[in-house]
């Protein structure tokens, strides 16, 4: 394929893509870990509420404003989990369905009650994002990636999420020792003088931003599969942490570029025309990922944990 | 003699001084959901000695040490380290958790959960040098691991494990050693190998402060002991708080009385 | 109009699908209570997310053998089937990999929506173009809905709520303590396989009223709900089902009333606020007995432990314990004990003292088992242990014979 074709029209969703399954992967190493997987799935379902009551408050789609409201709706989200948890004493898979459902349902009531008509927000936007129409017109091949004024028109969501992967990182990063140790042993961390719940939350707060910024460009669908395929896979892959994660964003990045590439020339290689959801695909990618890994990877099943049963 | 029993089981009339302590804990109380775990302890630990907490089943050893460290809150009390108030104190406390309280599904090796001794001395960011392995070898080599170091956690045994966690121990320098059951369930070479550095640290001026579970090698073990069943029974060491008196208040009808009887021989 | 809707005189299609819809709010109330109470909760989420792959299928094969794609039944058909796919992945996961079942859940959901989710795309492109109703899966749509459909779903609501009452005696046998029900003869894992069928059941008769997202709401929610208001298994389930079935009737009546205002989620806030209601006002786990019982506990807990430590005149160190010391005239505003006060530690002490007594007798074990350092004596013991407790305190030396 030509530059001319590939620069405009698939390398920026592919970037946008991989670096936003990188941002997701990263945190989700540690939410796994920490037997929290699904918080993933609890932020990407409340993000839509919290755009709402963004559009609401603004009565405009602008980026800021709705990522400070989805952001605002996954700390308020998981400090409802949390309190529903303790306060009922409820275990926090069914305090998470609480809330995320009722979160949710609340965001789709709000925007049907909504005048949307003129604005592109609505619920199967949210799902699925729209990575294909995050294109770059002003490119015409790749000599465009040296040229100022083309490069001034970029799809505003690549430096975006390009940031927040940055942010994602420096967290992971600077805190990488206190987050193993928290996660591995709470216990010992407190001793420790870690401040393990501030830690947690700062975590899920993390993952919330990276969610939030994902969620803008490629739908919730991306988000919480890479918070859970491609740790997941990686767990299965290796028993040190360091090279879990780097097997981690090796796979978000195959699901990301594999899944973008299957969805958008599959279709023409079976002869059909139109592309298939390039969101779903990477997810459907990362499935299969975690599949391979689940039957072949070499540290795919338990070892010895005497007393952990 | 039940009288001043009763009296002594309230406070110690002649608490040494405070700020000499390594670990001093005050009217502690302790409460799962309604029923006090601890009920307003008292405990003096005796520096450079080795102490044993001690108490049946649910008495709340291990809570007191928990409570302390603050892994678990507490609803009264306060807790000294060497006469200071505790979180300016971390780096001189090192803890060896209960082996079953961690996930040793974990991804790491053996070395690694070791260097995490040294975390603190490294802060965020600084790095992990040579001399810092060097450290963490030298540790396991302490407790006799050595040769497992490149070994997933996961594939230890449960003595090897708690081997490791005392290694990790070791690697943090402090002053003062805390441990909670570090012998439950281990071989006996394990127990041999701990109980070797543990008397190792005490040679060299530390505190070591053990939850521990069997009777039997108190007084093999440890100079001094602290009786706990809710409240405290007894606290001083091995020869006056650890008697046939003692441990009838504080394990009651737990006790059979011919075990007592044989404890309080083994006493003398 | 409201009235109207909550009577059910809104025609044929409304009744029919509120009355569908209570039915399956019931049978979810039901069904969760099992899944909740194996903790297993969010399983529900992974198999309604799993149905989508199936219905976009089942779709295209009725289109491609030349049928109308949007049959009810056989959109549910192919539902139930991908969603057992999706199960039987996260059992798989679970039993033979590493990762824990909320990562299982994860990846499945994840997966198995996103497929679908390419299907979806497949459908838009080949351009048959009926394909509007299938994304009323997604958050269910009972606007405009066939009449055979509502009939459909109340039929589906009823014969899950029956089965669900065949079933229940194991299955509640088996939430409680599945050892118990093993060493009974009833095989668990076949029972816990029933659990899985009759989620699978509601999942896929909710889809049409409150889309896929959302129907792990009424699993979940109610249970939560119930669990608040008793500690006995029979009633959770019965309660589950009562506020199942009331959530999603106000819910689907009040939907009815207006035309944006859509079933699923009204449903699922109806069932939230039942929730809410009951974790706050719940007479025993709600929130406000428990602070209620919490400041009651801690206030003992400091009275009795200033009050010993004023019986063995020890400073008090804790502000709390003072002010209540205080506050109960048991010390005068600078920190000396009053007459009320030494009584009542004097009291206190000696207490302490029966129950050390106590608690080294083993003729007293069933006492002293009920020992929490709070509980006066009174209470365990009679006038005359009490007495005879209180003569050994003056004898000591029989204690030690």
């Amino acid at each position: 394929m030509s530059g001319e074709e590939f620069v405009p029209l698939s390398l920026t969703p592919i970037l946008i893509g991989t670096f936003a399954a990188i941002a997701c992967a990263l945190p989700g190493n540690f939410l796994l870990l920490r037997r929290q997987a699904l918080i993933g799935d609890a932020i990407s379902h409340v993000v839509l509420p919290g755009i709402v009551v963004a559009f609401l408050l603004t009565g405009a789609i602008s980026a800021w404003p709705m990522m400070l409201g989805a952001a605002g709706a996954s700390v308020v989200a998981v400090i409802l989990i949390e309190a529903i948890r303790r306060l009922g004493r409820i275990e926090p898979g069914a305090a998470m369905g609480v809330v995320f459902t009722t979160m949710f349902a609340g965001g789709v009531l709000l925007l049907e009650q909504t005048d949307t008509s003129n604005v592109h927000l609505d619920v199967e936007h949210a799902l699925y994002g729209n990575l294909e129409s995050l294109i770059w017109l002003d490119a015409v091949g790749w000599s465009s990636l040296l040229d100022a004024q083309a490069l001034a028109h970029l799809p505003v969501e690549l430096p975006r999420i390009a940031a927040t992967l940055v942010c994602v990182a420096m967290f992971i990063g600077v805190f990488w020792r206190a987050l193993k140790i928290s996660t591995f042993d709470e216990g010992f961390a407190r001793t420790m003088g870690i401040r393990v719940n501030a830690l947690g939350m700062a975590l899920v707060i993390v993952a919330a931003i990276a969610a939030v910024a994902a969620f803008d460009a490629v739908g919730s669908i991306i988000v919480i599969a890479m918070f859970i395929c491609p740790p997941a896979a990686a767990r299965m892959m290796t028993n040190r942490l360091e090279a879990q994660v780097a097997w981690s964003i090796v796979f978000a990045t195959i699901s990301a570029v594999v899944g973008y590439v299957l969805a958008g020339y599959g279709p023409l290689w079976l002869g059909a025309f139109d592309a298939v959801s390039a969101a779903g695909m990477i997810a459907t990618v990362s499935g299969i990922i975690l599949a391979l890994a689940a039957k072949f990877g070499p540290c795919r099943s338990r070892t010895g944990a005497p007393m952990t049963a | 003699m039940v009288l001043e029993l009763a009296s002594n089981m309230g406070r110690v009339p002649e608490a040494p001084d405070l700020a000499e302590s390594p670990l001093s804990i005050r009217g502690l109380t302790v409460t799962y959901g309604q029923k006090p775990a601890v009920f307003s302890v008292d405990m003096t630990v005796e520096p450079g000695k080795m102490t044993a907490i001690i108490g049946p089943n649910g008495a709340g050893k291990s809570t007191t040490l928990k409570a302390a460290l603050g892994i678990v809150p507490h609803v009264s009390g306060q807790v000294q380290v060497f006469g200071k108030p505790i979180d300016t104190q971390r780096a001189r406390i090192a803890y060896v958790p209960q082996r079953a309280s961690v996930d040793w599904d974990f991804p790491t090796r053996v070395i690694d959960v070791v260097l995490m001794g040294v975390y603190r001395e490294l802060g965020l960011l600084g790095r992990l040098r040579g001399r810092h392995k060097a450290k963490a070898m030298d540790c396991l080599n302490r407790v006799g691991m050595r040769e497992f170091a490149e070994r997933q956690i996961g594939q230890l045994s449960g003595g090897q494990q708690q081997r490791v966690f005392l290694a990790r121990a070791l690697a943090q320098d402090a002053d003062l050693y805390l441990l909670d059951e570090p012998f439950a369930g281990v071989d006996a070479a394990t127990e041999k190998a701990i109980i070797s550095v543990l008397k190792s640290l005490r040679a060299e001026g530390k505190t070591v402060v053990v939850v521990h579970h069997d009777l039997a090698t108190v007084t093999d073990y440890f100079e001094n002991v602290f009786l706990i069943n809710t409240r405290k029974v007894a606290e001083g060491p091995v020869t006056q708080a650890f008697t046939a008196e003692t441990l009838q208040t504080a394990y009651g009808g737990r006790l059979a009385t011919a075990q007592v009887d044989q404890l309080a021989q083994a006493v003398g | 109009m409201v009235y109207e809707a909550l009577t059910l005189q809104l025609g044929y299609n409304a009744t029919l699908v509120a009355i569908g819809a209570t039915l399956l709010g019931i049978s979810a109330g039901v069904t969760g209570t099992f899944l909740f109470l194996r903790k297993r909760a969010l399983v529900s989420d992974a198999v309604s997310h799993a149905t989508l792959p199936g219905v976009c299928l089942a779709f295209l094969l009725m289109a491609a053998l030349g049928g109308d794609g949007r049959d009810l039944i056989g959109l549910l058909l192919g539902s139930a089937l991908s969603a057992g796919i999706g199960l039987w992945c996260l059992n798989w996961l679970t039993r033979n990999t590493r990762l824990a079942e909320d990562a299982a859940i994860g990846a499945v959901l994840s997966v198995f929506f996103g497929f679908g989710v390419v299907l979806l795309t497949v459908i838009q492109t080949l351009g048959i173009g009926k394909q509007a109703g299938l994304e009323g899966f997604l958050l269910g749509s009972t606007a405009g809905m066939l009449w055979e459909d509502a009939v459909i779903i109340a039929g589906g609501g009823m014969a899950t709520l029956m089965l669900i009452l065949l079933l229940r005696r194991p299955m509640i046998l088996v939430a409680f303590d599945a050892e118990y029900a093993a060493a009974q003869g009833i095989s668990v894992s076949r029972v816990d396989m029933m659990m899985m069928g009759l989620v699978m059941a509601v999942t896929v008769v909710g889809l049409k009223i409150v889309g896929l997202i959302l129907i792990v709401a009424l699993l979940i929610i109610p249970a939560v709900t119930a669990r608040f208001w008793t500690e006995r298994s029979e009633y959770v389930v019965l309660l589950a089902g009562l506020s199942g079935g009331l959530a999603a009737y106000l819910g689907a009546a009040l939907s009815a009333t207006a035309p944006n205002l859509p079933t699923g989620p009204i449903i699922v806030l109806m069932s939230f606020a039942l929730f809410a209601l009951s974790l706050f006002f719940a007479p025993n786990r709600g929130v406000l007995a428990a602070v209620m019982r919490h400041i009651r506990f801690q206030r003992r807990v400091h009275l009795r432990q200033g009050l010993l430590a004023l019986a063995q005149s020890q400073p008090i160190y804790e502000k709390l314990t003072l002010r209540l010391l205080r506050r109960a005239g048991f010390v005068r505003p600078d920190g000396v004990a009053t007459e009320a006060g030494r009584a009542r530690a004097a009291k206190a002490l000696r207490d302490e003292k029966r129950w050390e007594i106590v608690r080294a007798d083993q003729t007293h074990e069933a006492a002293a088992a009920l020992y929490d350092g709070l509980r006066e004596i009174e209470t365990v013991m009679t006038k005359d242990q009490i007495a005879e407790i209180d003569r050994r305190i003056g004898a000591p030396s029989e204690v030690l014979a």
